[in-house]
């Protein structure tokens, strides 16, 4: 629990498909885990290219770790892999472990699915089903299930307001989500995957594709979350990283460069490749 | 648009600006070439099977023509139909004859003449030319002499209510018609069917060597009981038909001769030199709602195509119905499921090759595997070896069609599912749903567009099909419609009878043109026929496109 190093198993015991510790309520809240997401000689080929070469990092709960680099440096598939969105691609392979909250991804018990209302994610294009705003909120519970109209108005207005979007939507919830703007449809996204109430939320680059008014408030909105959820955002937006993150992990050419709270990787970068790419020199 | 600017000319440099040369324009040229090729080549055909199609309704005036025919002046009278040069004389001699459509088919022997122009000496439209429409024998054409209504006094042609009279008697007459029809098409109907049920029924006891002969005796009785009934029943329909017997409208001919025509027969009367635009129109109408809706009569060449119409919006829509899902299921799969690679690219290639095969291939196939294999296991399993589903149906053609037009469906639902954003898949299963889930939710109501794509153009190449029907259940006339309010021995829903045979405006228009009797007479039903068949096609398709549309406006994938 303590460090990244101390965790010996790479893939689950293949018969049992036991985890050593299913988290309980109890030490959920108070002491935060801070290696919540636990990723261990982590490689991962697509084919035959190797993208992602032995990361080890520890991800703490309830915080905001940012993942920046320059494009192609291996930091969307690493985040793609934490809800197994990966999987969709042909020919892909992986050696090392990734767990998540003490029980690896790789579990051959676990079901995807389930692993992914585990883990809500909000992509770079903001991506609303053509259906009706409220719809859209409640998707996850529906697919997973759930028919009782109380329980799904309320997890819909939860999640508006923790988007910070109730507000904007509430007389209109039945209208298309497609008439929204370019913000409120990223938010409204946001408030998709926390419907479900992940205990993850991975964010890929979601503020790329919107003006600076709506970024602030998508920001704004992360600060927020992270009361709630451990976040882990992919940026190229070096003030995004700045502003909203606690720790930051730099990414080059597929290898972890370096890992720190933001605050010294930013003011007191140890490596001359994360001083030049934080400084603009290339990248 | 190509910037228009000058180019640079180097040898003459000082020289006013020529028009600027625009590169590509060519191509433009020749584009726009190949689009008004095309277009033309479109509103050509429509054209052309409108003017011909559609002519055969609208009434041309009637001439009377006095020619010398071996010496003797002779009169000859009817709508003038062409004029062309003679084939065949002599080098340098022009010559020219004309076509007339005399009608009379009864009294002449054949409905057209041929005349040498040379050998007219006089015409001119008589006033009173009158054209009768009857249910046999084709259209009479001569100049009205009397009406002799059954048990009263006979009215001359010059007698001023002459045309009301005669309006009555037709109206009347089309009434006895329509109240013989509602017998024998309403309790005969049901009489004989009944009969033929029991019939069928009786014979299968017997060849199983059912033991319980009070049974037997039984549906002998009321077979027997029947039968009495439906010789009555033909009695009344008799007795009701000879109300109108009798009732006659006398005609001279042309020629000179004098004419009785039976009311009974009568369909419509038309004075076509006395119309004005407005009566042309309004006789144009009533002949093409009647080409429509009647029944066919005389071997087709009076045809009605409403059973052709009828049979071939039947088949293609259970084509659809069958098509459809089996398509989109297949094409999920493909490209869904599957893993992709060599084998699902052989198979993709050889659904698309299917597309091409020859449509007859199918028929025959459909032949072989559908009617005679389980088409025959289906009677001996079901109906004790009775000819039911063992010979060529609506259900097998429905089937073979849909067969031939998969591939179409698979293409593009393959397609539009290829075409849903990856966003839209990913946000779903990154929301915990299933891969099912999400082909369910997201991917084909974001498909269904394109699906209907495909369906469109299934239904255009099923509908237009005459080859394969001809061997798996089209025929040139059909006892009764695929739909009627009936429940008869085979039916899949009751009133769809699905064992049956049908008409087929395309096979109708094939019938028409090499079948007929009398090719002369036909050849503008099937101009007419084709009208109709591409007015039907185009009616599916527009009704696709308009559901389609709406779909597309509600399930419009998201796109930022």
């Amino acid at each position: 629990m303590t460090t990244l190093m101390n965790n010996p198993i790479q893939t689950p015991h293949p018969t049992t498909g036991v985890q050593p510790a299913q988290p309980t309520p109890a030490d959920a809240p108070g002491a935060p885990n801070p290696a919540y997401i636990n990723i261990t000689d982590y490689d991962f080929y697509y084919g035959s290219h190797q993208v992602l070469f032995g990361i080890t990092m520890a991800i703490p709960e309830r915080q905001v770790t940012a993942f920046i680099g320059p494009s192609g440096c291996g930091k969307s598939t690493l985040l793609r892999n934490f809800n197994r969105m990966n999987d969709l691609v042909d020919g892909i392979r992986h050696a090392g472990d990734i767990t998540i909250n003490k029980r690896t991804i790789y579990d051959p018990h676990l079901e995807v699915t389930s692993l992914r209302k585990r883990i809500g994610m909000v992509f770079q294009k903001s991506n609303p089903f053509p259906k009706s705003i409220y719809e859209n909120v409640v998707y996850g519970l529906r697919v997973a299930g759930v028919t009782d109209k109380r329980v799904l108005d309320e997890a819909c207005e939860t999640a508006l307001r923790s988007a910070a979007l109730w507000d904007e939507v509430k007389d209109r919830l039945g209208k298309s989500a497609l008439g929204l703007s370019g913000g409120q449809m990223q938010r409204l996204c946001i408030a998709r995957a926390t419907a479900v109430r992940p205990e993850v939320l991975l964010m890929d680059e979601p503020c790329s594709a919107l003006d600076p008014l709506a970024t602030v408030k998508i920001e704004e909105l992360i600060l927020d979350l992270k009361k709630q959820y451990t976040v882990v955002i992919v940026t190229h937006n070096m003030q995004q990283a700045g502003r909203c993150s606690d720790r930051t992990a730099f990414f080059y050419l597929g290898k972890l460069i370096e890992y720190d709270t933001t605050v010294s990787i930013f003011t007191n970068p140890k490596q001359k490749q994360t001083e030049d790419y934080i400084t603009g020199r290339f990248g | 648009m190509t910037a228009t600017t000058t180019q640079p000319d180097a040898a003459a440099p000082a020289r006013a600006p020529v028009r600027p040369r625009i590169k590509g324009e060519g191509l433009v040229w020749l584009t726009a070439m190949g689009l008004t090729i095309a277009l033309g080549m479109v509103v050509l055909l429509l054209g052309v099977v409108a003017s011909y199609g559609l002519g055969v309704f609208w009434p041309k005036h009637i001439s009377e023509f006095t020619i010398v025919d071996g010496g003797k002046s002779v009169t000859v009278g009817g709508e003038l139909v062409s004029r062309k040069a003679k084939a065949g004389n002599a080098a340098g001699v022009t010559s020219e004859e004309i076509q007339i459509y005399t009608g009379n088919k009864d009294a002449y022997g054949l409905p057209f003449r041929y005349v040498d122009v040379s050998a007219v000496t006089s015409s001119r439209e008589p006033d009173d030319a009158l054209v009768i429409e009857r249910t046999t024998g084709g259209n009479a054409i001569g100049l009205p002499v009397a009406l002799r209504p059954k048990g009263e006094a006979p009215v001359p042609a010059s007698d001023p209510g002459f045309h009301a009279r005669l309006d009555q008697l037709i109206v009347a007459a089309a009434a006895n018609r329509a109240a013989v029809l509602a017998i024998k098409n309403g309790p005969l109907a049901v009489n004989s069917q009944r009969l033929s049920d029991l019939d069928t029924r009786l014979r299968s006891l017997q060849k199983r060597g059912e033991p319980d002969q009070a049974k037997l005796a039984s549906i002998a009785a009321e077979i027997t009981r029947l039968r009495s009934e439906s010789t009555e029943l033909n009695a009344q329909a008799q007795a009701k038909a000879a109300t109108m017997l009798g009732s006659q409208l006398v005609i001279r001919l042309f020629t000179g001769e004098e004419k009785r025509i039976q009311f009974k027969d009568v369909l419509g009367a038309t004075w076509p030199n006395q119309l004005g635009l407005a009566g042309r129109c309004g006789v144009f109408a009533t002949r093409m709602a009647r080409f429509v809706w009647d029944n066919p009569r005389e071997a087709n060449t009076e045809g009605v195509i409403f059973p052709a119409i009828f049979g071939t919006l039947v088949m293609t829509v259970m084509m659809s119905i069958v098509v459809t899902p089996f398509g989109v299921v297949a094409a999920i799969y493909l490209r869904e499921y599957a893993r992709q690679g060599l084998m699902v690219r052989t198979v993709r290639i050889a659904v698309n090759n299917l597309a091409g095969v020859p449509s007859i291939v199918f028929g025959v196939f459909g032949l072989g595997f559908f009617v005679y294999i389980v088409g025959g296991s289906v009677d001996r399993l079901f109906y004790d070896g009775n000819l039911t589903y063992g010979t060529g149906g609506i259900l097998w053609a429905a089937l073979t069609l849909a067969l031939m037009t998969v591939p179409v469906v698979i293409v593009a639902t393959e397609e539009a599912i290829a075409a849903v954003p990856r966003g839209a898949k990913e946000g779903s299963l990154a929301c915990g749903a299933s891969k099912w889930q999400t082909i369910q939710r997201v991917v084909l109501p974001a498909s269904v567009p394109g699906i209907l794509t495909g369906l469109i153009l299934a239904m255009a190449r099923g509908a237009g099909e005459v080859a394969p029907l001809m061997m798996v259940g089209v025929v040139k006339l059909a006892p009764s419609l695929p739909i009627d309010a009936s429940w008869k021995v085979g039916d899949l829903i009751p009133g769809l009878h699905t064992d049956q045979k049908f008409m087929h405006l395309g096979f109708y228009i094939y019938d028409l043109g090499f079948q007929s009797p009398d090719s002369e007479a036909a050849k503008p039903m099937v101009f007419a026929t084709t009208l109709f068949l591409i007015a039907l096609v185009v009616a599916l398709n527009l009704g696709a496109i308009l559901l389609r549309d709406k779909l597309r406006r509600r399930l419009a994938t998201a796109t930022f």
